[in-house]
């Protein structure tokens, strides 16, 4: 027998209970939830739109050039946004369509520094930082590695 | 000394008196339907401290100080003084018997605490150990959700089956002489796993263990659910509440549908309050049941009352290496004659 509390096999009792369970409690609301998270979404990459011509027109830039000044004025705007404690109020809401772009990137990084502030600059806001945002710069440096070997076999 | 009934209830031979309680809430319990039954409310979750943990610790020691003031006891004169909360080696608690300068027993039975603490007073009492012992919890929306879950200002979604950790804490004076509501019997409950993983559903993890304690608490005592004027359960919510219900319909044909209701769906509206399945967390059912039902049982409005605090005793840790929700209830029987 496996010692992983994961695989450990449910008994009779639990099966049962855990089909109650499910037949009681109610699913997500995920077609709710996916358009909540489109038009949130949406309204997020509409503002980037906004900033990556802005800059475009009056710093006269190249498409990707203004690209990185726009990014940076969206995560502001997250951590802004967060530290004004709107942000989660507006996440309850939009959900993914806040989270997935920079801005919930921002949010994460923001909320945790502003959590552990009190534990001093060191082993709070230092250390505790990149809690949440540890693993998309972890799991982005690791794709990034992949994709850059498949290229460097295959393209190169 | 008291009577052992059954498998798990006992019946103190002089019942103690609960001849005080004081309650302080944070501001969103102070604008709950209950509301206006607490002593205090604070009108900021931060209570004029520099951190959540020490907000915490303010609002607990608030609730015993209210508590002892409300029946002219100072602290020396109180035998023991039992508490616990959800915070990482029950920080709040040792805080706060600091400041109280009573001898200090510190109990952990996550959301269970109040019942948990008031049958340890019961034994105490009625055993001789004690004359007078105070029993505590709290609980804070903010540092609960930053030990259990994520950082307050961070935008996670919130699933339908997720409950809000009820900010405050409540305390209870329980003496061997005086006047005020009786504890009459309190069952002690087994830790219970029915494969529950998901921390966001601490209702349906918890409901198993409520009813099995309710069904020993009947069966040991011969007093069905009718007996009692209500039966409380501390925090389990909605769904939790929904599902006590019909495991304790199968578990031991008790229908608990006439006089049941749970504290965590009593302490918010539901509704206008946005806080999904309801509330959670040690203060929820301290809040409700000292503050609340306790004003009731003075004015006589409310005779008979079972109190069933439920807890779920699992770790951010343990939940991270997949492990199961282990969870717990505690009976205790509160009489007014």
């Amino acid at each position: 027998m496996s010692r992983d509390p994961k695989k450990k096999p449910l008994t009779v009792d639990q099966k049962r209970y855990s089909e109650l369970v499910n037949e009681l409690v109610p699913k997500p609301l995920y077609l709710r939830n996916a358009i909540m998270a489109f038009v949130f979404g949406g309204v997020v990459c509409i503002i980037g739109q906004f900033f990556t011509d802005l800059y475009k027109i009056s710093f006269k830039l190249s498409s990707t050039e203004a690209g990185n000044p726009a990014v940076a004025t969206m995560i502001f705007l997250g951590a802004l946004l967060t530290g004004l404690g709107l942000f989660d109020k507006i996440a309850r809401y939009g959900g993914a369509g806040l989270s997935v772009p920079v801005t919930g990137f921002a949010n994460s990084v923001v909320a945790s520094a502003l959590e552990f502030k009190r534990e001093g600059l060191v082993f709070g806001v230092g250390s505790k930082m990149f809690m949440l945002a540890g693993s998309v710069i972890t799991f982005g440096v690791v794709t990034a590695f992949v994709i850059g070997l498949i290229y460097a076999i295959f393209i190169l | 000394m008291a009577t052992k009934l059954g498998k798990q209830t006992y019946k103190p031979d002089n019942p103690p008196y609960i001849i005080s309680t004081g309650t302080v809430a944070g501001p969103f319990e102070g604008q709950g339907p209950v509301g206006k039954y607490f002593d205090h409310v604070y009108t900021d979750t931060l209570a004029g401290e520099r951190s959540f943990e020490n907000a915490e610790k303010e609002m607990m020691t608030n609730a015993c100080f209210t508590c002892l003031n409300k029946v002219n006891i100072t602290p020396q004169e109180v035998d023991f003084f039992l508490a616990g909360d959800l915070l990482n080696q029950t920080i709040t608690s040792g805080f706060s018997a600091l400041e109280l300068a009573v001898p200090y027993l510190g109990i952990y039975g996550a959301c269970s605490t109040s019942a948990l603490g008031l049958a340890i007073s019961t034994m105490l009492v009625d055993g001789d150990y004690a004359r007078l012992v105070l029993a505590a919890t709290s609980s804070h929306n903010s540092s609960a959700e930053r030990q259990f879950r994520f950082p307050t200002e961070y935008g996670a979604h919130r699933k339908p089956t997720t409950q809000w950790t009820v900010t405050g804490a409540g305390a209870a004076l329980v003496a061997k002489e005086g006047t005020g509501p009786r504890i009459t019997y309190f069952t002690i409950g087994k830790v219970t796993d029915m494969g529950i993983k998901d921390a966001n559903n601490l209702g349906a993890a918890m409901a198993p263990a409520a009813a099995a304690t309710m069904v020993q608490h009947f069966a040991d005592t011969g007093n069905g659910p009718e007996y009692y004027d209500l039966i409380v359960t501390g925090d389990l919510g909605k769904f939790g509440h929904e599902l006590a219900i019909k495991t304790c319909i199968t578990r031991g044909g008790f229908d608990l549908t006439k006089n049941y209701s749970d504290c965590g769906i009593m302490i918010y509206d539901l509704e206008k309050q946005d806080v999904h399945a309801g509330a959670s967390g040690c203060a929820s059912s301290a809040l409700v049941t000292y503050g609340y039902l306790y004003r009731q049982m003075l004015a006589g409005k409310l005779k008979k009352l079972l109190l069933v605090a439920t807890g779920a005793l699992h770790s951010q840790c343990s939940v991270q290496q997949g492990s199961n929700i282990p969870t717990i209830a505690h009976a205790v029987s509160i009489e007014v004659e």
